[in-house]
């Protein structure tokens, strides 16, 4: 019987489960080695330079684009500024409601970076932003058919997790709680069921507040965490930037230290031996 | 009647892509930019030959910040 099994106290996964491979900075995505195990969003920050100091306080490798119409007016380049920071970019669908135009934006983006990695997103509704389930497995399909690195933001939802691995997704991406939210890890149940089931990373792609829910995430079992607007709209977007890597680092290092099991009651860690006898006297 | 970007361009009917991005100030060899024509992918390395005609609808894109 299992220590959750035995308080009836919900489980976030990975009680006295072995280490995994991998190192507090570094996991592995379709083969590639990549140095940090947070992912960082693009999207939020008032200034470029203010997106490179973040980067550097993050250390991450990876960096999250959209793609949109040409700004021939645009101070300074998003592509430049990233290339300068030495990171790679992610392009994602963000914007597309439907299977057609993610793909065809994944195809565009391919053209336009040199790359067939995509953070694949196909949105169902304007006002959650969750993911529309039926066309993001279509979309995730056709573009794995087309060569396509695929990395999809999906909801919560451990079988639909398990159809986009089937159709040969690179990972999973799985929401916390809406996107630019900051309502953290809303079902970590949910996230412990995927992160049971599947071999492949688990990243965590929206909600996370602080770095107190990027911790969870990986004390959950995710590979790594993706932050956009956490990061980018924090009052101080730098030191916010340190604060969710070490988090990440944290929940890293916590996961494989083996946590106590949770407990209905107390159980003191004095001995119960050798108390002193201070009992006044009876005479 | 060509629109690029959505804005409706005068007097390019038939040219080729690569002169439609000289209309936005946009020189043909920069990097990090796509084409779409009428909603499809056109190849970089197209953009010298094809021609674009009256009426159709070019999209001409790159990265921005984004989640």
């Amino acid at each position: 019987m299992s220590a959750s099994e035995r308080t009836g106290a919900p489980s976030y996964g990975a009680e006295g489960r072995p280490a995994e491979s991998g190192s507090p900075r570094s996991f592995t995505i379709a083969g590639r080695d990549l140095r940090s195990r947070l992912l960082l969003g693009s999207g939020g920050f008032d200034r470029l330079e203010t997106l490179e100091q973040a980067i550097a306080a993050s250390g991450c490798e990876l960096v999250t684009v959209a793609l949109r119409r040409i700004d021939p007016s645009a101070q300074g380049s998003l592509a430049d500024t990233l290339r300068h920071a030495g990171v790679e970019l992610l392009p994602n669908t963000a914007g597309c409601f439907t299977a057609r135009d993610a793909v065809r934006t994944a195809k565009l983006a391919r053209e336009a970076f040199e790359t067939d990695w995509v953070k694949l997103e196909v949105i169902g509704d304007e006002r959650t932003l969750l993911p529309d389930a039926p066309e993001l497995l279509l979309a995730a399909e056709e573009l794995v058919d087309a060569g396509f690195t695929v990395l999809p933001y999906t909801n919560d939802d451990p079988i639909l997790a398990r159809r986009l691995e089937d159709v040969g997704c690179a990972a999973v991406m799985p929401l916390g709680s809406p996107i630019g939210s900051g309502m953290g890890i809303r079902n970590p149940y949910n996230l412990a069921l995927i992160r049971e089931q599947t071999a492949l990373p688990v990243i965590l792609d929206a909600g996370v507040g602080t770095a107190s829910d990027a911790a969870l995430a990986i004390e959950a079992g995710c590979d790594a965490v993706l932050c956009a607007s956490a990061i980018s709209r924090a009052a101080d977007p730098v030191a916010m930037a340190r604060a969710i890597a070490l988090g990440v680092e944290a929940g890293f290092l916590a996961r494989h230290a083996g946590r106590i099991p949770r407990r209905l009651f107390a159980e003191a860690s004095s001995p119960t031996e050798g108390l002193a006898d201070l009992r006044p006297p009876t005479h | 009647m060509i629109h690029v970007n959505g804005d409706p361009v005068d007097g390019h009917d038939g040219a080729t892509v690569a002169e439609l991005l000289g209309t936005l100030d946009v020189p043909a060899d920069r990097r990090g930019i796509a084409v779409a024509l009428d909603g499809d992918v056109l190849p970089r390395s197209e953009w010298p030959t094809v021609t674009v005609a009256a009426g159709a609808r070019v999209e001409v894109l790159s990265a921005m910040q984004g989640g």
